[in-house]
């Protein structure tokens, strides 16, 4: 027997009368993560029925117990136990285990430390190239947009070559990768405008996980071998490729974005790897623990749990704040202080436990290759204009980063 | 609370109070220990945080999951039978005084 949810308040959770999928609160939503981490380790959102936590101890905790909170009914507001998914579910992050351990296997081989010790070499090159451009843009006195011209040129340059996709067309990865996190939110205004173009993009996409699209070797390819040796079905194939064409570039995309932004507005943080080059990989850590790229994302009761002295119903969904996890004094020291030379091991922008993103051997890769090329070659970084914002329901995304670089 | 003896490349010895529960790898980073990275949070996703456990202690542990041997084939240093990753090694009582080493590089 198990009790049905609430979609009244439950008696004695604190209640949080915020909409964390607003345009405000995602313009700025550490206010209200600091709200949600002291209003209790689990609060309840009336405005969507959900419970919330934004303690990194209890995201953590949620994360590491994949049986009780599980992924298979989405792992964004909608509950797929009650309502159809808008596309078919994602075979690795929408599953649970056993078969969510098949696609993981699959994929972690592909993405091992290992692979990225093959493509060091070529995204190092491909970053110096994109590195190099600017450097003569600086020196004629350009101003670039840090959004479009490192953010979004670098991982669409060589994320998808590494998956083997053709050159024409990238820019649908965005669109595609906008809507999908828009999609664990609400059906806000965000999530239909990012949707109008559902169906020509989808199509591209799925066009584009097709074999013979792939070239042979790549990250694509490889997922088609997995399927010629019988460890996923043929039909499993395109779905995985799918989940490398959703979740490898609007995540990277946003997370080199942020890490320049905080550069950009730190001149002693930015000194200081200027200084030494090689602080590149623990400065775009940090930067994804102080501005995570991925905000949110929420797991669904399979029973009557207890947690913090809360007895959640079964079929419930728990909102799990990474970026509020993030900044949780409780487990960060002077959280709201962007240190580069801080060890943010544990930080939660990457999710942990099983579905811990599977390809974040790869971002590090792609955040340490262009911070430590910037740091070795411009002895400034300055906002040149206001930044603005894209809001998305789940990342925290800028549209546009006016930057002036100033040549070492 | 459990106390770990970490041997460093060099040679040097550490000992490491862990909490039951935790694993090496929390302990490590935590206390600031080099020479455990941890990069990955201990999702084993990562492989630097890879160690050598004493032969004297390697039967005490639960053996490591197919996850974990995979990333063991992507460390930085050389794989040895007692290789493990430090956080897939959760400390019990029963793990007090283990002698852990650690490897040249991680990364």
């Amino acid at each position: 027997m198990t009790t049905a949810p609430h979609c009244e308040e439950p008696a004695g959770v604190p209640v949080l009368d915020v909409d964390p999928f607003s345009d405000a609160l995602l313009h700025d939503p550490y206010p209200y993560h600091a709200q949600l981490r002291e209003a209790g380790p689990l609060v309840w959102i009336p405005k969507y029925a959900i419970y919330a936590t934004g303690r990194h101890e209890l995201v953590r905790a949620i994360f590491a117990d994949h049986e009780s909170y599980i992924s298979s009914a989405g792992v964004g507001l909608a509950n797929f136990n009650k309502e159809p998914p808008f596309r078919p579910k994602s075979l690795i992050l929408e599953a649970d285990p056993p078969s969510h351990t098949r696609a993981r296997t699959v994929l972690s081989r592909i993405l091992s430390p290992r692979t990225v010790a093959q493509i060091r070499e070529s995204f190092a090159k491909e970053a110096d190239a994109l590195l190099d451009g600017l450097l003569d843009a600086a020196r004629r006195g350009e101003v670039i947009d840090g959004v479009k011209r490192i953010g979004e040129a670098y991982p669409l340059k060589v994320f998808p070559d590494a998956v083997g996709l053709e050159p024409q067309g990238r820019e649908n990865l965005l669109l595609y990768g906008d809507m999908i996190f828009n999609a664990f939110g609400p059906r806000n205004d965000l999530l239909v405008r990012s949707a109008e173009k559902v169906q020509p993009v989808t199509a591209w996409i799925m066009a584009h996980c097709k074999r013979e699209m792939l070239r042979p070797g790549g990250f694509g390819d490889q997922i088609y071998q997995a399927a010629d040796a019988d460890e996923i079905s043929q039909e499993e194939a395109p779905m995985l490729v799918r989940s490398f064409l959703s979740a490898g570039v609007d995540t990277t995309v946003n997370g080199i974005g942020n890490a320049l932004w905080c550069l950009a507005t730190d001149p002693d943080a930015y000194a200081k790897l200027h200084a030494e080059p090689g602080l590149a990989r623990g400065a775009f850590e940090e930067s994804l623990r102080y501005e995570s790229a991925v905000q949110t994302f929420f797991r669904t009761t399979s029973r009557d749990v207890e947690l913090a002295g809360v007895n959640i119903p079964s079929g419930s969904k728990v909102l799990t704040v990474l970026a509020a996890a993030n900044r949780d004094e409780r487990q960060w020291p002077n959280a709201e202080r962007f240190d580069i030379e801080r060890r943010p091991t544990g930080h939660m922008a990457f999710g942990s436990g099983i579905h811990g993103c599977v390809g974040q051997v790869v971002a590090r890769l792609e955040g340490e290759l262009i911070l430590a090329g910037i740091a070795q070659r411009f002895k400034r970084i300055e906002l040149a204009g206001e930044p603005t914002r894209r809001l998305n329901n789940t990342l925290r995304a800028l549209g546009s980063l006016p930057l002036r670089l100033t040549p070492a | 609370m459990p106390l770990i003896h970490l041997i460093s490349h060099e040679g040097t010895a550490e000992q490491l109070e862990v909490p039951e529960g935790y694993s090496v790898m929390q302990a490590a980073v935590a206390a600031g220990v080099r020479g455990i990275v941890g990069e990955c949070g201990g999702s084993a996703m990562c492989a630097t945080c890879h160690v050598y456990i004493d032969p004297a202690w390697l039967d005490r542990l639960t053996p490591a999951l197919p996850n974990e041997l995979e990333m063991l084939e992507c460390t930085a240093s050389p794989r040895r039978p007692e290789s493990r990753l430090a956080c897939q090694v959760k400390v019990q009582a029963d793990l007090d005084g283990m002698v852990v080493r650690l490897p040249a590089t991680q990364q």
